[in-house]
């Protein structure tokens, strides 16, 4: 092989490499990424049923019932609008009434939320970074023990 | 006092620092002997000074003195003394101070090792190296400095988190920073190269031992942070591609890129420009790691602090450093003698490719990582990027990699013999045939794809093993001579041998536990059974008991198989005292064919749990894979050859400079 060809096959092997890369990457952002919305936001903007989606906002106090088996129903709430949540599984340790929570999953049809990941997160100070800022876009106030700045949890 | 003693000692070490920078760089510029023989002493007492500090912090943790502000937040007196001084780094502030000491740590090994170092290189290295610490410790200390005493002290402190205070998390801190903090040193080499305008060979065989100890740290902190989130966090995953996971998990990839471009590097000459481009790349993504773990920017299942002033200031170290070095690159590179050019089909080619699509890989995980951030920034829009984008986009590159894994060592360098490789590989090729068969006899369900992931891995494996035996003439020497050329191997190959098998368990282990993992999650009251891949659990009941510092209800099961008792496993939920935060402890039974791991949710009304059981076939074969990848790269680093400090045989004076 020639010095020109050599070079053209190393070229050509790392523009094809990154090609691909690139499509990968586009066709995986348009298919797995997930929208984060608040309960308001999917009352007012009516997310489409059956679209993967993250609900954050509070348990709402009183709301959790234990259904038969590991099924549990909770409403979550921004305060404002709130929106039914059923789940079958296991609850993390810090899911608790008034406290943050991020749930994933689809709107079925009649809007109820299934979720088939709850998530809450490690310091039951924490209110998840989403959840806060939203709930403060929407005016809702929040106290010192829920702000995420109050936070001392570290995972190095 | 100690305190006092501690913070006095930290601003002492940037004092330092400062003198480290500047002296040796300008006594380098003017080839002032003296001036440059600064470095050395500075970087020790920088350390020591770093050290002092350190210890001083953790004197206050041990003693509960909760007048220092970090330690009444962070600390409580009822905790075990071990968390207590693993509790250090189980904070924002005293994890910096880690963070800089383990960075003045191996600017102090450079210089009392680093004797076959030409002077001028090793007083650049070393002044790099403490701009870095000049950065770091102004950070720690204008920003978070752990010494901050509060008035009046409370009675005790708010206490650790429960679920860091755990024996593979104590020790998984260290590690980890010791990993990519540890590539500062392959980023202040190159720096001092391209500052010096020469770079050959020989820069090569001093970079890589220290790339190569980080390498290490890195693959082992990262592995024991999987294996904390596996069992302490309940869910039974090992993995989650969280930002603050992939924080690590870039640099570790850039890294191995830089690993095997160093060897290109070191052999033939070849790669010279495209490996301290590296360098400083692996280092960037290690600095970009701490902007992303520590200034709390992103939204993450692990929980951190908001503080604006923390970010802005990270990231101007970022923007500084990784804007300055490219910058010093761009201006220099086209000065450097640029490298021959090479054969595709040979040893050379074949680390290209794996250059090649590491970073490239990096690249997508980067990509996956920032999105989010960029387009909440841009738009408000709040995404998250899951496991599903990086395996469509990891994935897939991670397959060719991973076959052309064993073909490279059986290359040999300047011109391969491809069809010679594959015909010593066709044994890898039989093992890899043999495991589809396999996998398909015992599994029908789970995707049609995952018994050749398997079967990929196993090829990976026998082709490491291959390359040994084809090394030591397995099948055509005589047993003497095997036993001969085994002996005189040297260390690296060993290392590379256990590196690459490494690399293939950990692929069948990734691939086992994601498509055959049976998963059981029900409701379950004492008396009741549940089979979970051929055990019968049976759950006995739930019992309160009382731990050091938390209480928690145990719960029994009681494990059989085909009649034969197996195991008493028993998962608890803990609730601790301070803070009062519950935790769940996954009773997990071990065995080569897998892992059978119960937890407990939930009481029931009516006296039942929630209880979640899982078989996860093959899990152990993940971290055993990075031990392994650990032990291959201390013994490639045992090597004579590459010991730090260790006279070389073909003593080489100062590099010959580039035209």
């Amino acid at each position: 092989m020639t010095r020109k060809q050599k070079r053209g096959v190393m070229i050509g092997g790392g523009v094809a490499i990154l090609g691909l890369a690139l499509i990968l990457v586009l066709f995986a952002l348009k298919d797995s990424i997930v929208f984060f919305h608040t309960p308001s936001d999917i009352v007012e903007k009516g997310v489409p049923a059956g679209q993967r989606i993250r609900l954050g906002g509070l348990v709402e106090q009183g709301s959790v019932v234990r259904g038969q088996g590991t099924t549990i129903s909770f409403k979550v709430t921004d305060t404002l609008k709130e929106i039914p949540v059923s789940f079958t599984g296991v609850l993390p340790d810090l899911f608790k009434e008034g406290q943050g929570v991020v749930a994933e999953g689809v709107l079925d049809g009649n809007g109820e939320f299934k979720a088939d990941t709850v998530l809450a997160k490690h310091d039951e100070n924490y209110m998840p970074r989403d959840v806060a800022k939203a709930l403060e876009a929407k005016g809702v106030k929040l106290g010192a023990s829920a702000h995420p700045g109050q936070l001392k949890a570290e995972m190095p | 006092m100690i305190v006092e003693l501690g913070h006095f000692a930290l601003i002492l070490a940037l004092l330092v620092a400062v003198v480290q920078v500047v002296v040796p760089m300008f006594g380098a510029a003017i080839r002032d002997e003296r001036m440059m023989r600064v470095a050395e002493p500075a970087a020790l007492s920088q350390f020591l000074l770093i050290a002092l500090a350190f210890f001083a912090l953790m004197h206050a943790y041990v003693t509960s003195d909760f007048s220092v502000l970090n330690v009444a937040e962070n600390s409580h007196s009822t905790k075990p003394l071990i968390y207590k001084m693993a509790g250090v780094w189980g904070n924002h502030e005293g994890s910096m101070l880690l963070w800089v000491l383990i960075l003045a740590l191996f600017g102090a090994a450079v210089a009392l090792f680093g004797n076959n170092l030409p002077p001028t290189l090793k007083a650049r290295v070393l002044s790099v190296q403490a701009s870095i610490a000049v950065a770091f410790l102004l950070f720690s200390l204008l920003t978070s400095n752990p010494f901050l005493r509060l008035d009046p002290a409370p009675s005790d402190g708010r206490g650790l988190n429960p679920i860091l205070q755990d024996p593979a998390l104590a020790f998984h801190p260290p590690f980890l920073y010791t990993g990519y903090v540890g590539f500062s040193i392959a980023f202040s080499f190159a720096i001092a190269a391209l500052i010096e305008g020469r770079i050959d060979a020989a820069w090569a065989r001093w970079v890589r031992p220290w790339t190569l100890a980080a390498w290490m740290f890195l693959t082992i902190g990262i592995a024991m942070g999987s294996w904390w989130a596996y069992y302490e966090l309940g869910w039974g995953g090992w993995w989650f591609w969280d930002p603050v996971e992939n924080a690590s998990f870039m640099p570790w990839l850039a890294g191995t890129a830089l690993l095997h471009s160093a060897l290109v590097m070191e052999k033939r000459e070849a790669l010279k420009i495209w490996t301290v481009l590296l360098a400083i790349l692996t280092f960037s993504l290690s600095l970009m790691g701490t902007f992303i773990v520590r200034s709390g920017v992103l939204t993450s299942v692990h929980s951190f602090a908001v503080d604006p002033a923390r970010g802005v200031f990270i990231l101007a170290i970022l923007v500084l450093f990784t804007g300055g070095g490219l910058a010093l690159f761009a201006l220099r590179a086209k000065d450097m003698q640029a490298g021959s050019l090479f054969q595709p089909i040979s040893r050379e080619g074949s680390l290209v490719l794996n250059n090649l699509l590491l970073v490239t890989a990096t690249a997508t995980v980067l990509v996956g990582t920032l999105y989010p951030m960029a387009l909440e920034g841009l738009t408000g829009e709040k995404i998250s990027v899951g496991p599903p984008f990086f395996n469509m986009t990891f994935g897939p590159l991670m397959i060719p990699l991973l076959i052309a894994l064993p073909v490279g060592p059986l290359l040999a360098w300047k011109r391969g013999d491809f069809l010679g490789a594959m015909q010593r590989l066709s044994l890898a090729f039989l093992a890899a045939l043999v495991a589809v068969v396999a996998v398909y006899a015992v599994e029908h369900r789970g995707p049609w794809l995952a018994p050749f992931g398997i079967a990929l891995g196993v090829y990976v494996m026998a082709g490491a093993v291959i390359e040994w035996a084809s090394r030591v003439k397995v099948g055509s020497a005589g047993l003497d001579e095997i036993a001969r050329r085994a002996t005189n191997l040297p260390r690296s190959a060993y290392g590379t041998l256990f590196a690459h098998f490494g690399v293939g368990m950990l692929v069948v282990g990734i691939i086992a536990t994601s498509a055959y993992r049976e998963e059981h999650i029900l409701a379950m009251k004492p008396g009741e059974k549940v089979s979970v891949d051929g055990y019968d659990v049976a759950f006995t009941g739930v019992e309160r008991a009382r731990g050091p510092n938390y209480s928690e209800d145990i719960a029994d099961f009681a494990v059989t198989r085909n009649g034969a008792a197996v195991a008493r496993l028993q998962p608890s939920k803990r609730l601790y005292d301070a803070p009062p935060q519950p935790t769940t402890e996954a009773g997990i039974h071990a065995s080569w064919r897998g892992d059978l791991y119960v937890v407990i949710g939930d009481a029931q009304p009516g006296g039942g749990y929630a209880v979640r059981a899982y078989f996860n076939p093959l899990v152990r074969f993940i971290w055993l894979g990075a031990l392994i990848m650990f032990l291959g790269g201390g013994i490639s680093l045992s090597d004579r050859r590459l010991r730090v400090g260790a006279p070389s045989r073909h003593r080489l004076a100062a590099p010959v400079p580039a035209e």
